[in-house]
């Protein structure tokens, strides 16, 4: 039955706000302006809505956080829940929502997630909010940031495979060789490897280009039943395969350092879909940090173990490569509100798959891959997409 | 205004009193199973191998290895801001878990994976010690 759920929902909304810095937008204005988008995009009304699935904010943080959302826009959804698993939220949300369509428990849900990480909160608490993932005994008074945590798997992941830091630098100028073509991206000046070895050291081997943006901004997708998805105004993008996976929580638990629980999530996913990675037209991988996208590659099957370094570095993940990996530009070019981060990999997926994605449209877009993950290489959650409802 | 950045200050539970009791007295303490012999850390109500609920504490030998390191430039607030750079680092206690803590007494060029290193103990105004490490050959 790991099939089940293959082809069963599909995406037929999809919509980002602006993003970037924007200090007039509250964190709720942004979430309740990326619904207003995405069911524009779709065609239909809020009272179509009878779910709704969304992450906290860290700038508005909400008790009950869907709830705030639903009585905000005045309706309710029969479906109505706030997830929360970092980086991972917004694909575990499709994940989780194409389960109750699946099970009848409503037609039409829509997931939002959006923050104001950058006007809405002090740089201090921002930071502080971010390193909240470490273990408040044992690992948050040492005082390290995010950073620091996926330095010491950088460290070990280059220790071990010989990887280098102009191979870590290929993945920030790959994600802004995108960003060039995208005029919503926060950073579109081009970059060199040069440029990012030459930005200040954060946490030794990890550069300040290494690292993603903070930003504000929010999307919004509308997923519904695939029987109904010919009713909608957009050509419908299928959810045909969908896996999680975790090891550990804090980084001081992980088992391996260098590979993470995107061997699981990914394994599932194809499983599901029936598909394997060399299938697949594009990835939308999570880029907190440069040195996660290249275990990425590996551990969802594109590289194998040790490879990715010389892969993107070789411009295969670059504009016209054999394998474009973020579209949009990334978390580290095209912006990083925190939670969201994972929303605009999904919409520039479904842009992709539609045929709608512009100048950065790729000649061949049948098969997509986006995977997001939080914690520091944590919670894992891997979606594969498709413009047919079979693979 | 904000006010004065404080570090943050590890506050023992039900669970880890013991440990951080221990740790004033200079002793780096770890959970044995009574049942099996695994040794674990952080201290927990149940053996994460075995899953019986008979743990004891026992005194770690205190030695283990660099399993990865950062030098930290940029310190999550202000209150750690000046004891930068420091180094962050994963430690491989000998007995089998790894910690998280910091190194000190050595200077950045000298680490690598694989440094052997002794626990020191790290005792705070604010009334709690943490533990951290330095390399063997200093200590």
């Amino acid at each position: 039955m790991t099939r089940a759920l293959s082809g069963r929902a599909a995406i037929v909304g999809a919509a980002d706000t602006a993003v970037g810095v924007l200090p007039q937008r509250s964190a709720t204005a942004l979430t309740i302006d990326a619904i207003l988008r995405a069911l524009a995009d779709a065609g239909i009304g809020k009272d179509a809505v009878d779910g709704l699935v969304t992450c906290n904010s860290f700038a508005e943080p909400r008790l009950y956080h869907a709830e705030t959302i639903a009585e905000y826009l005045q309706i309710s959804p029969r479906y109505c829940t706030t997830l929360a698993s970092g980086g991972s939220t917004i694909l575990a949300a499709v994940y989780q929502a194409a389960m109750a369509i699946a099970a009848g428990a409503c037609h039409t849900v829509v997931i939002a997630s959006a923050d104001s990480l950058r006007s809405g909160l002090s740089r201090t608490a921002a930071m502080a909010l971010q390193a909240s993932t470490g273990h408040p005994q044992f690992e948050i008074p040492y005082g390290a940031p995010v950073a620091a945590h996926y330095a010491l798997i950088a460290r070990a992941y280059m220790h071990e495979f010989g990887v280098t830091s102009e191979q870590l630098a290929a993945v920030a100028v790959s994600a802004r060789g995108h960003a060039e073509r995208n005029p919503a991206a926060q950073m579109r000046a081009p970059l060199s490897i040069g440029e990012v070895l030459a930005s200040s050291m954060i946490a030794d081997p990890l550069h300040l280009l290494d690292c993603s943006l903070v930003s504000d901004g929010g999307a919004a997708i509308v997923l519904t039943a695939s029987e109904r998805a010919q009713d909608f105004a957009q050509r419908p993008v299928y959810l045909l395969g969908a896996g999680v996976g975790h090891g550990h929580e804090h980084i001081s638990q992980a088992h391996d350092l260098t590979t993470s629980a995107a061997v699981e999530s990914g394994r599932r996913a194809y499983a599901m879909a029936g598909v394997a990675a060399h299938q697949m037209d594009f990835a939308e991988l999570y880029d907190c940090f440069t040195p996660v996208v290249l275990i990425e590659l590996e551990d969802l099957g594109f590289c194998t173990k040790g490879e990715a370094g010389a892969f993107v570095a070789a411009g295969h993940t670059a504009p016209g490569g054999r394998l474009p990996v973020n579209t949009h530009g990334g978390l580290l070019s095209h912006c990083h509100p925190g939670h969201p981060g994972s929303m605009f990999a999904l919409t520039e997926a479904v842009h992709q798959l539609r045929g709608s994605a512009a100048q950065r449209q790729l000649a061949r877009a049948n098969l997509g891959l986006v995977h997001g993950l939080g914690g520091v290489m944590s919670s894992h959650c891997t979606l594969i997409l498709g413009r047919e409802q079979r693979s | 205004m904000n006010p004065p950045a404080t570090r943050n200050v590890p506050t023992p539970t039900t669970e880890t009193a013991e440990f951080w009791a221990a740790t004033r007295r200079h002793e780096l303490l770890l959970q044995r199973c009574a049942c099996c012999g695994h040794h674990q850390f952080y201290p927990r109500v149940l053996c994460t191998a075995c899953a019986a609920t008979d743990l004891c504490w026992v005194q770690a030998k205190g030695q283990g290895t660099v399993r990865s390191f950062t030098v930290v430039h940029r310190a999550v607030s202000a209150a750690y801001a000046a004891q930068c750079p420091f180094v962050l680092a994963l430690i491989a206690l000998d007995e089998g878990p790894t910690m998280m803590s910091t190194l000190t007494d050595c200077r950045p060029d000298e680490i690598a994976i694989g440094l052997r290193v002794n626990v020191m103990f790290e005792d705070w105004p604010e009334g709690v010690t943490l533990p951290v490490f330095s390399p063997v050959e200093h200590t």
